[in-house]
């Protein structure tokens, strides 16, 4: 990665020598999605309009192909590289098939990261998760636990037994459970994604638990199966459903008080710390580098591990007071 | 065959036993009701499923057809809310007809093998599900209230599911003993030459089966998006695995000609009991796939060893004559 200062360096000073007016004024970052037309990106964008706004000398152009393919990508950055744009802020269909056109747009001096969905670390300068496994591992308890002041029993139920994703998110919660002292995990059940056997785990712990008060389901299907057996049960305000989910699964059952609060990113901040850092990666403010920080305005900074990737936050909350803005975006 | 009935009913009794020694609140009645209503669903597919077993045919894509169903009536319901659910339920019957009438005319009038046939038209009507959906979910709150509560509503203490499952089982008992297109179906697989020379049309007879299977499939899309109040492509995944084994456990012959309606009932049974005890009883996850499996195995071991006997039975008589 020693190329990318000089080649940032030597894009500078060619912006400076060759390109017009709207150089110095004007940023243009490019936001591109997976696919146009999807809730999540569009709010993406939004949040990267607000990244805009906040800086003042950006303009955000937001693009993707009109369904999710790398080919579709690959055109979208082609063109954007052809306009001369200052940034590319990447959510990839594959992460190997954009990497060679994504080079061609770094050798241009255009600065590239991904975000969301990464790209192979040759194919850009940093990528940007919206969190990380002990940050969800902890998010998952804590839900639990911010319901519960006296504590109490706790289920978790997660996908296949061997679903790599929830079995590190668990691991990763075992590890900070002693910071919650009162919550007791009484069981891992497995509803292998189905929304018939989640919901059947769901009644079994429901009865071999009298005293459960809240289930943990990291999944999508789970979280939604548990909380409509929970509703069946009729045992809404005695055991809070929680966990992660998207807004617009899980509004139904935010209604019905069988969840009162989940987790997952929140696209509008992913898009404004995507804009933030690429702005700043951009206009030579940081650098992206392993073990380097780099800022993203009101989200704070981002630290990048040894595979230039950082974390952007905690998961996002979502509840009652919010499920209605974001259940139309995704 | 009586017998095999009663014996698989006592193991079911004793496997309720042997689960109330290590959690007691599992034989209560409610529990149990409970228990057959999570079944009902599984019990009309596997008389569905009887139906065309019976004919010496198989139908892999009643889960595929039930998931399209599903998705088409939950999109129906989310784009109009104001369509009544009696209008969604006849249009899931009549569409899941239709697609078991697509697998039962490629088996009637193209003799295609049942088995790619159905296989076919397994992924075809997932891929519809898709293509339809666009891969989005169809989601409680963009169900209507009404939509979601008729399978849960309480009639007599036992749901509507449960009730529509006692309808589907009392209609299809009528079907297979009372009429002459349910001995049909046990002649066109018993022995489909001796049928032909009876005057039975075998790719019809079949064809009605697929119907049948298709329909009930489609019931059941309805019934299965509701009381789980998501739609979404994968929606009921391998489960027509869980139907065919029900009936395989049930008695039904894959061979064809051999079956009854309590049978397909009882294996059904079996299969929920033990889908709802395992949760309970405490037991890793790996584990439940294995005892699920071996009690599969063992409750076709058991059949196959009965049907063999027969068939030497036979054997020995013409010999002795």
């Amino acid at each position: 990665m020693k190329l990318v200062p000089t080649l940032l360096a030597s894009a500078a000073l060619a912006t400076a020598l060759m390109a017009p007016a709207h150089a110095e004024d004007q940023k243009r970052i490019a936001i591109v999605a997976k696919a146009l037309g999807i809730g999540f990106f569009e709010a993406a964008a939004k949040g990267a309009e607000e990244a805009a706004k906040e800086l003042g000398d950006v303009k955000i152009i937001y693009t993707g192909p009109t369904d999710t393919t790398a080919e579709g990508q690959i055109e979208v950055i082609n063109s954007l590289i052809a306009q001369n744009v200052d940034a590319i802020a990447i959510s990839a269909n594959d992460p190997d098939a954009l990497v060679p056109s994504l080079k061609k747009a770094m050798q241009r001096g255009i600065t590239v990261i991904s975000w969301d969905s990464g790209v192979a670390p040759e194919g850009r300068e940093m990528q940007l998760n919206p969190s990380s496994t002990p940050l969800i591992g902890n998010m998952i308890i804590k839900l639990a636990a911010d319901n519960l002041p006296d504590g109490g029993d706790v289920a978790v139920l997660s996908a296949t037994a061997t679903a790599t994703n929830q079995n590190a998110w668990i691991a990763a919660m075992n590890e900070v459970l002693p910071n919650y002292p009162k919550i007791k995990v009484v069981a891992t059940v497995y509803g292998d994604d189905l929304a018939d056997k989640s919901y059947r785990e769901t009644q079994g712990l429901m009865q071999t638990y009298p005293d459960l008060k809240a289930i943990i389901a990291p999944t999508s299907v789970g979280i939604v199966a548990a909380a409509q057996a929970v509703e069946d049960a009729g045992k809404i305000g005695q055991i809070n459903v929680t966990g992660l989910g998207l807004p617009s699964e899980m509004a139904g059952h935010v209604e019905s008080g069988a969840t009162k609060s989940f987790a997952i990113w929140n696209p509008i901040d992913l898009g404004y710390s995507a804009a933030m850092i690429a702005y700043n990666l951009a206009t030579d403010k940081a650098e992206a580098k392993a073990g380097g920080e780099i800022p993203m305005g009101r989200m704070g900074v981002v630290k990048l591990d040894d595979n230039t990737e950082g974390a952007m936050a905690d998961p996002f909350v979502y509840d009652k007071s919010n499920i209605e803005q974001f259940k139309s975006m995704f | 065959m009586k017998s095999r009935e009663l014996l698989l009913a006592v193991i079911i009794v004793a496997l309720v036993g042997l689960i109330a020694t290590r959690f007691p609140a599992f034989a209560r009645p409610a529990n149990l009701a409970n228990v057959l209503n999570d079944t009902s669903i599984l019990i009309m597919l596997a008389l569905g499923q009887m139906a065309v077993i019976l004919t010496k045919c198989i139908d892999l894509s009643v889960a595929a057809n039930l998931a399209l169903n599903g998705m088409v009536v939950a999109m129906l319901n989310a784009t109009f809310p104001g369509l009544p659910i009696p209008l969604l339920m006849l249009v899931a019957l009549c569409l899941g007809a239709a697609l078991g009438a697509v697998n039962g005319l490629m088996v009637w009038k193209l003799d295609i093998p049942p088995i790619v046939a159905t296989l076919g038209t397994l992924t075809i009507y997932r891929g519809a599900i898709f293509v339809l959906s666009g891969g989005a979910w169809v989601n409680a709150h963009e169900m209507s209230p009404a939509f979601k509560a008729l399978p849960r509503a309480s009639l007599a203490g036992l749901p509507v599911l449960t009730w529509i499952a006692i309808v589907a089982i009392l209609a299809v008992w009528v079907l297979l003993t009372r009429t002459p297109l349910g001995r049909a179906f046990y002649a066109a697989g018993g022995n489909p030459h001796a049928a032909i020379y009876t005057g039975i049309d075998v790719g019809r007879t079949r064809c009605a089966a697929y119907i049948l299977s298709g329909a009930l499939a489609g019931i059941c899309g309805y019934l299965w998006v509701s009381r789980y109040a998501v739609a979404y492509v994968d929606v009921a995944g391998g489960f027509e695995l869980d139907v065919i084994a029900a009936c395989v456990i049930g008695g039904v012959s894959i061979a064809g000609g051999i079956g009854s309606v309590g049978g397909a009932i009882l294996g059904a049974l079996f299969l929920g009991v033990i889908k709802n005890a395992l949760p309970v009883i405490d037991i890793s996850p790996f584990w439940q796939l294995a005892i699920s499996g071996t009690a599969i195995i063992a409750a076709v071991a058991f059949n196959a060893r009965a049907e063999r006997t027969k068939g030497r039975v036979i054997l020995k008589s013409a010999e002795t004559a």
